[in-house]
C-alpha cells in the first residue's frame, strides 16, 4: 500500500542524499520523492511515497528521525490529506486529432502550454488517479513525452508545521 | 582583532572540548593542521602506522574512558583507511570524532589528486558528518560534532576539512555554538511507562535483566547493580554489556547467545519477562527470532527509539537514557515493593543455580595440552579482574568473553556489531593512553593480530606496557570451526600455520616476547609479562583442535546448543 511521509528538513547540502541513502540501504523502495523549500528558505519539505506495510513505515520514520538535519516527520493519512501531482504531456497531433485531444483536456481542466504543427503539450494537476485516467485517454493518440513531478501533499485542516 | 588560521582554530576547538589525544597520520591535505600540531602544547598527537589503527585507537580510548576519541587522516586514501574503524564505532555506538583533510573547495568534484567523497562514503556509517565549506562554520561544526558524538545514542561523527579552509583566517576569539533544531535525544523516560514496567516486574515469576553496551556507555552500571541486587533479578549480558554487572556475583549469568553460557540461554528460554536495557536484541544473541524467548514479554529501555520493536515485539517500550530510566525505575520499584512487599524470585534463582551447576562453560582440564580456557582463567586469577581486556575477533574473542569474568564497566573492550579483526591491538593502544594506571591486555589470535601488527611500532615507541596474549593455533579458527561443523571439514584457506615467528616479530619492534608450548609454563609467563614494564607478547601455542563451545548453529533457536560431547566423532 502506498504511504505518504512528509518530512521537514534543514535546507543544507547533502541532506537529500542522506535521506535517499537511508531508504536504499535498508532495502526500502521509493515510489516518488519531491523536494522544495518552504515559506522559510532555510527549511525544505520532502514528500516521500513508499509502497510498503505499516511496520516498515514505522521503522523508516524512526530511522529518518535519527538524521540530524530532519526536523519533523508526518505520516499523511490518504483520507485526511490533500495530494497533488503536476504532469506535462506531449501528445502527437499528426492524425488530425487535435480537436479531440483538446476536448479531453477541457474535461480534465488541463492547460495547453505549448503547441506546434504536430504536437500539443498539456499541463494537468491532480491526484494520482486523475492523472492516470488522463494518461489512459491520451494513449491512443500517441504520447510523445510524459513527465510528472511526483506527489506533494499536506494534511487537511489546521496543520502545525514546526 | 587577531586572526588565526583554520588549523589553529581547529586545535583550539579541540582543546575546548577537552581532547587529550589525537590518533592520526599526516598526509598532503592535512599538512597545515600538522603544522599547527607542531606547536600544540595541550593535545598529544599519537602517530599510528596505518589510519585504521587511528580510528580503532580513538575507539578504544573512548570505551576505556567514556570520553570522545579523536582520529585524524588526510584526504583520499587516508580517509578511506579510517572507514573500517568508523563503521566499527558506529555499530557499537562509540563516540569518536574523525577529522579528515580534503582537497581545496574549488577542486572538490574534479577527481583531484587524493580526492574521495568521504562524507558521501561515510553517510551510512556515521551518526552525522560535515564538509566544512566556510571557515566561519568551523567552530560551530566542531562543537556540534562533539555534542552529537557523545549525546543520545553515541556514535562517530566525521568532519571533512578542505585544505583552503585549513589556511583561511578567522578571528581568534570566535567560539563555537550549537544550533541543532532537529536533534533532541530523549533522556528522561516516560514515567507512566516506567511505573507500568515496575508493576509488570513485580507481577512476573521469572524475570531476567538483559543488559547491553548502553548501560556502560550511559555510566549506569552502579544503578543496574542497585536495581538487580534490590529486586534479586538475574542479569544476562550481551558481549558489549560485559562488566555492567560484576560477573563473579551470583545474579550474573554472563553472556548469552551464539557462544553464550548454556544457563544464560536457558534463562531466556524459560523467562516470562525480559527487561532489556541498552541492548538491541542482535541476531548473535537471539538466534532464530521466531523462537526467541517465546514465553516472555519484553520491557525494552533504549535511548534510540529505532531500536525498540526493530527485532522483537515489545510490551513496554521506554525511550530514554539507561541511567535516567534506571534511576526512576528503582524509585518506582522500591515504592511498589514497600507497599505490596518485595516480589520473591528465589525459586527462579534456585532453578538457574541448578543450570549453572549442571551446564558450566567448560573445557577439558585433564589434559596437558595448552587450552585457551585455562590461559584466560589464569589471567583472571593473576589480575584478580583488575585490568582492561581488549580482544581481537574470532575464537580468541569468544574464549575471552566466556572465561574472563569482567567486574567493572569499561574494562572489557571488544568489537561487537561489526566483528572487526585487527581491532584489539590499536584499541588497547587507545585504552592504555586513556588509562595509564591500568594493566591493559590484548587477547589476540594469530589471524587478527597480523591485520594490524604494524601498530606494535606505535605501542613500542610510546612505551606502552601492553601485554598481548596471543592464542596461536595456526588457523583462522572461527571460520575453521564452521568449516569443521557445517562444511564437511573442507578447510578452505583457513590454515595460516608456521609462517611467522611472533617472538622475533615483537622483538623487531622493540618489545619482549616469550613462547609457551606447555601447560606448566602458562602461569609463570603471564606473571613475568605483568612484571615487565614494556610491551610484551606471549605466543601461546594452543591446542589447534580446540573449538568454541557451547555453540548455537546459525539460524537455530538458542535452546539448541552444541557442546564438545555432541560434536565428538
Amino acid at each position: 500500500m502506498n504511504q505518504i511521509i512528509s518530512v521537514l528538513v534543514e535546507n543544507k547540502s547533502g541532506v537529500l542524499a542522506k535521506i535517499s541513502g537511508l531508504f536504499s540501504r535498508r532495502g526500502f523502495n521509493i515510489e516518488s520523492l519531491t523536494v522544495g523549500p518552504t515559506d522559510d528558505e532555510k527549511i525544505s519539505k520532502i514528500t516521500i511515497v513508499v509502497n510498503t506495510d505499516e511496520k516498515t513505515v514505522e521503522q523508516i520514520t524512526k530511522q529518518l528521525h535519527k538524521l540530524i538535519n530532519v526536523l519533523k516527520i508526518q505520516k499523511l493519512d490518504p483520507g485526511c490529506s490533500i495530494r497533488r501531482e503536476l504532469v506535462l504531456v506531449k501528445v502527437n497531433t499528426e492524425n488530425k486529432s487535435r480537436a479531440e485531444i483538446l476536448e479531453i483536456a477541457n474535461i480534465f481542466r488541463a492547460n495547453v502550454v505549448d503547441v506546434c504543427k504536430s504536437s500539443l503539450t498539456l499541463e494537468l494537476t491532480g491526484a494520482e488517479t486523475k492523472i492516470n485516467a488522463f494518461k489512459e485517454l491520451l494513449k491512443p493518440y500517441g504520447i510523445l513525452e510524459f513527465v510528472r513531478t511526483g506527489m506533494i501533499a499536506c494534511a487537511r485542516g489546521k496543520n502545525i508545521k514546526k | 582583532m587577531s586572526k588565526i588560521n583554520g588549523s589553529k582554530m581547529l586545535l583550539k576547538c579541540l582543546e575546548n572540548e577537552g581532547v587529550e589525544y589525537i590518533f592520526g597520520y599526516p598526509g598532503g591535505k592535512v599538512i597545515p593542521i600538522y603544522d599547527a600540531i607542531y606547536d600544540e602544547k595541550k593535545i598529544k598527537h599519537v602517530l599510528v602506522r596505518h589510519e585504521q589503527g587511528a580510528a580503532h585507537a580513538a575507539d578504544g580510548y573512548a570505551r576505556a574512558t567514556g570520553k570522545t576519541g579523536v582520529c585524524m587522516a588526510t584526504s583520499g586514501p587516508g580517509a578511506t583507511n579510517l572507514i573500517t574503524g568508523i563503521a566499527n564505532a558506529y555499530m557499537d555506538s562509540v563516540p569518536i570524532v574523525a577529522i579528515t583533510g580534503q582537497v581545496t573547495t574549488p577542486e572538490i568534484g574534479t577527481d583531484s589528486f587524493q580526492e574521495a567523497d568521504i562524507t558521501g562514503i561515510t553517510a551510512p556509517i556515521t551518526k552525522h558528518n560535515y564538509l566544512v565549506k566556510n571557515i566561519k562554520e568551523l567552530p560551530n561544526i566542531i562543537k556540534e560534532a562533539f555534542y552529537i558524538a557523545s549525546t543520545g545514542r553515541p556514535g562517530p561523527v566525521l568532519v571533512d576539512i578542505p585544505h583552503d579552509i585549513q589556511v583561511a583566517l578567522i578571528d581568534e576569539q570566535v567560539k563555537g555554538e550549537i544550533n541543532l533544531p532537529g536533534y533532541k535525544p530523549t533522556i528522561k523516560g516516560n514515567l507512566k511507562q516506567i511505573k507500568e514496567a515496575a508493576i509488570k516486574i513485580s507481577h512476573s515469576k521469572k524475570p531476567v535483566i538483559f543488559s547491553g553496551g548502553g548501560v556502560i556507555s550511559s555510566n549506569a552500571s552502579n544503578l543496574l547493580r542497585e536495581f538487580a541486587d534490590y529486586a534479586q533479578i538475574p542479569v544476562v549480558s550481551s558481549l558489549l554489556g560485559k562488566g555492567a554487572y560484576p560477573e563473579n556475583k551470583k545474579l550474573s549469568l554472563g553472556m548469552a547467545g551464539m557462544h553464550g553460557a548454556r544457563y544464560a540461554n536457558m534463562a531466556f528460554v524459560n523467562t516470562d519477562l525480559i527487561i532489556g536495557i541498552g541492548v538491541r536484541f542482535d541476531d548473535r544473541v537471539t538466534g532464530k527470532l521466531s523462537e526467541f524467548a517465546k514465553n516472555a514479554e519484553i520491557i525494552h529501555i533504549d535511548v534510540d527509539p529505532a531500536e525498540i520493536g526493530k527485532n522483537v515485539k515489545v510490551a513496554i517500550p521506554i525511550v530514554g537514557d539507561a541511567k535516567s530510566v534506571l534511576a526512576d525505575l528503582i524509585v518506582e520499584y522500591k515504592k511498589l515493593s514497600s507497599e505490596k512487599g518485595l516480589a520473591d524470585f528465589s525459586q527462579w534463582l534456585d532453578e538457574i543455580e541448578c543450570w549453572k551447576k549442571k551446564y558450566p562453560v567448560r573445557y577439558d582440564r585433564n589434559t596437558d595440552l595448552v587450552k585457551p580456557g585455562f590461559i584466560i582463567e589464569t589471567l583472571q586469577e593473576l589480575t584478580k579482574g583488575d585490568a582492561i581486556i581488549c580482544t581481537e575477533v574470532g575464537q580468541n574473542q569468544m574464549w575471552a568473553a566466556q572465561y574472563y569474568k569482567v567486574l567493572e564497566p569499561r574494562t572489557f573492550i571488544s568489537s561487537g556489531g561489526l566483528g572487526t579483526m585487527g581491532f584489539g591491538l590499536p584499541a588497547s593502544i587507545g585504552a592504555q593512553f586513556g588509562r595509564p594506571d591500568k594493566l591493559v591486555f590484548d587477547i589476540a589470535g594469530d589471524g587478527s593480530i597480523q591485520m594490524v601488527s604494524q601498530e606494535f611500532a606505535t605501542a613500542a615507541i610510546n612505551n606502552l606496557p601492553i601485554k598481548i596474549i596471543l592464542l596461536n593455533n595456526g588457523n583462522l579458527g572461527l571460520v575453521k570451526q564452521w568449516q569443521e561443523l557445517f562444511y564437511n571439514e573442507r578447510y578452505s584457506e583457513t590454515c595460516i600455520k608456521g609462517c611467522v615467528d611472533f617472538v622475533k616479530l615483537i622483538e623487531a619492534y622493540g618489545g619482549v616476547g616469550f613462547r609457551v608450548k606447555e601447560k606448566k609454563d602458562i602461569e609463570k609467563a603471564i606473571k613475568d609479562a605483568i612484571s615487565i614494564k614494556n610491551l610484551v607478547l606471549i605466543d601461546f601455542w594452543i591446542d589447534p583442535d580446540e573449538n568454541v563451545f557451547p555453540f548455537v548453529a546459525p539460524g537455530a533457536p538458542i535452546s539448541e546448543m552444541l557442546d564438545h560431547k555432541q560434536v565428538k566423532k
